[in-house]
């Protein structure tokens, strides 16, 4: 079969290159970092965001959605921070109950802005698990600044980052500021969460951040070989995954990318040389 | 007694309360153990279970599906475990990796092959408690809704656990290596409490869904914790705020027209506002 360069098949390929390149790079720091289950957090308290934002708008209109998700997400790891530094409870429970309350709050604005009357509010439930075919032209233009945005900023003060998260003390000796650049990273570790939600949805969007960030752990011998391999990585498997989704409907996006990424991080963990050789040696 | 379960509300309130308590029973022990997350494993793993054995057998209820999915939901722990063991993956990511995956490879097979079933990838995220009272079995002579039942005698099995091998449950939690030195067999226990959260995630599904088991299971566990100084206080104290954020959950999601599962679940909040509150303010004098 000839392969027709259909414009919506265009745009939502672009979409998801772009999107698998910035989480897949971004979860570079959050695996490095410890902070998978964070991101995990962030995506699911991303929901009552969402429907914020579309409520706000009054309309479905991307960046207000991804705004809304980005609050959310945020509050949601403050309430885990609070939990776990001011009250003492053990970060997995502190992190567990952000997540949950997150999605639980979500799940009842959803509920309510489906019954409200009127067309529009049906789409937000492809936000759970996603839909590559809901990706408009417009969103190319929101995606492409916010990947931009992260990844240039990265680039620029990769080294402060890279000694921030490899060696705090050094860093702090240094005259850097530490808790600026925890800051800007858990920021960053939001926006690579949030960036894919229309794609992957929020139920599963950590995982894009995760799997190729641990594929590209076991070949990687730098940071930044592991920062530009995990965001090609993500990039190849949000590809395929939109691709076979947008081709089969009734099979959400997110599933599909997932399984790809997740199947790429499981045969990077069998046959990867780098960490395997040296944990074995 | 059959007017009972003839009423509607009453139907679904008390089943919230079943799948509420339940989760928080068994939540209470992990959360205090510092394993909260493991919830979060068990009840996306279980839905791959549901997905695989459904494509194995055909089954969509019943003692198969319970097995597959409860087998499944253990699988998912052993494997992270088994992964974060082998080094090449730090904890925390490898959880991140391993639910995720199975969860999406269930749902997959579910929108691929399950179309028409009612076990479809939307109810095992969001649970339909709405409507469990459609779904009528007989038992002891009355017409009883399935999920409610079986969500029973899943608290039943639960609660018969966590008092019968309380001792060694405490001792495992907070000094496993004397419990193991003292033949209490802590790796026994932690086993048997990880299939029994995923057998009363199974039955839960229906009613709540994943990710809303894991706030029943983890907020009011929390909260408790906040307050208790045992685990006995902690277990009993997390029963009762999951169950009364499960009864006050009802009448207001009908007021104000919103998820029933949801409202229940976010209104574990507030005992975990209040006990947040209570600490602070301890604190501070």
């Amino acid at each position: 079969m000839p392969l027709e360069l259909d414009p919506t098949v265009v745009t939502v390929a672009a979409g998801a290159v772009l999107l698998g390149l910035t989480s897949g790079a971004l979860g570079t720091f959050a695996v490095l970092r410890r902070q998978s289950l964070l991101g995990d957090v962030m995506s699911h308290a991303a929901l009552p965001g969402v429907v914020g934002g579309y409520l706000v708008a009054g309309t479905r209109t991307l960046p207000a959605m991804l705004a809304g998700a980005l609050v959310t997400g945020l509050a949601a790891a403050a309430l885990a921070w609070t939990l776990h530094r001011r009250l003492r409870v053990k970060s997995e429970a502190a992190l567990g109950a952000a997540l949950g309350l997150g999605f639980a709050l979500g799940v009842v604005l959803l509920s309510y802005v489906q019954r409200q009357p009127g067309a529009g509010s049906a789409g937000l439930e492809t936000f759970l698990f996603g839909q590559a075919a809901a990706t408009l032209r417009s969103d190319l233009v929101v995606l492409m600044v916010v990947a931009a945005l992260c990844l240039g900023a990265v680039t620029i003060f990769f080294g402060e980052l890279e000694l921030a998260t490899f060696d705090p003390t050094y860093a702090r000796a240094r005259g850097h500021s530490v808790e600026l650049y925890d800051a800007a990273l858990t920021g960053l570790l939001a926006v690579a969460v949030v960036i894919g939600l229309q794609l992957v949805g929020v139920v599963l969007m950590s995982a894009l951040v995760v799997a190729p960030a641990v594929a590209a752990r076991q070949f990687a011998r730098s940071l930044r070989g592991m920062f530009w391999l995990a965001g090609g990585t993500g990039a190849a498997c949000a590809l395929t995954g939109a691709l076979v989704s947008a081709a089969s409907p009734g099979l959400a996006t997110g599933p599909v990318v997932v399984l790809v990424a997740s199947v790429v991080a499981g045969l990077a963990l069998l046959v990867g040389p780098e960490r395997g050789r040296s944990a074995e040696a | 007694m059959q007017a009972l379960f003839d009423d509607v509300g009453l139907v679904i309130a008390l089943t919230g309360v079943l799948a509420a308590a339940s989760a928080a029973l068994l939540g209470s022990v992990l959360v205090v153990r510092g394993q909260a997350m493991l919830t979060d494993a068990v009840s996306h793993g279980v839905v791959f279970g549901i997905a695989a054995t459904y494509l194995l057998t055909g089954a969509v209820s019943g003692p198969v599906q319970l097995l597959g999915a409860a087998a499944a939901g253990v699988l998912t722990v052993v494997l992270t475990q088994w992964l974060a063991a082998s080094g090449r993956v730090r904890r925390d990511a490898a959880t991140g990796l391993v639910f995720p995956a199975l969860f999406a490879a269930g749902v997959v097979i579910l929108s691929l092959f399950a179309r028409d079933v009612h076990v479809d990838a939307h109810t095992v995220l969001l649970g339909e408690i709405g409507f469990v009272w459609l779904d009528q079995v007989p038992f002891l002579g009355l017409e009883v809704p399935r999920s409610t039942l079986v969500l029973a005698g899943v608290l039943l099995l639960d609660a018969a656990y966590v008092l019968a091998f309380w001792d060694r449950l405490v001792a495992s939690s907070f000094d496993p290596l004397h419990a193991k030195l003292r033949g209490l067999r802590p790796g026994g226990v932690s086993l048997g409490l990880l299939v029994l959260m995923a057998v009363t995630a199974v039955a839960a599904l229906d009613a709540v869904g994943v990710v809303l088991f894991v706030a029943f299971a983890i907020v009011p566990a929390v909260a408790a914790r906040l307050l208790a100084g045992s685990m006995g206080g902690v277990a009993v104290m997390a029963v009762a705020a999951a169950s009364a954020a499960a009864v006050a959950g009802y009448p207001l999601a009908v007021a104000l027209d919103v998820s029933i599962g949801g409202t229940m679940a976010l209104l574990t909040a507030v005992p975990l506002a209040a006990a947040a509150a209570w600490r602070l303010a301890r604190a501070r004098s």
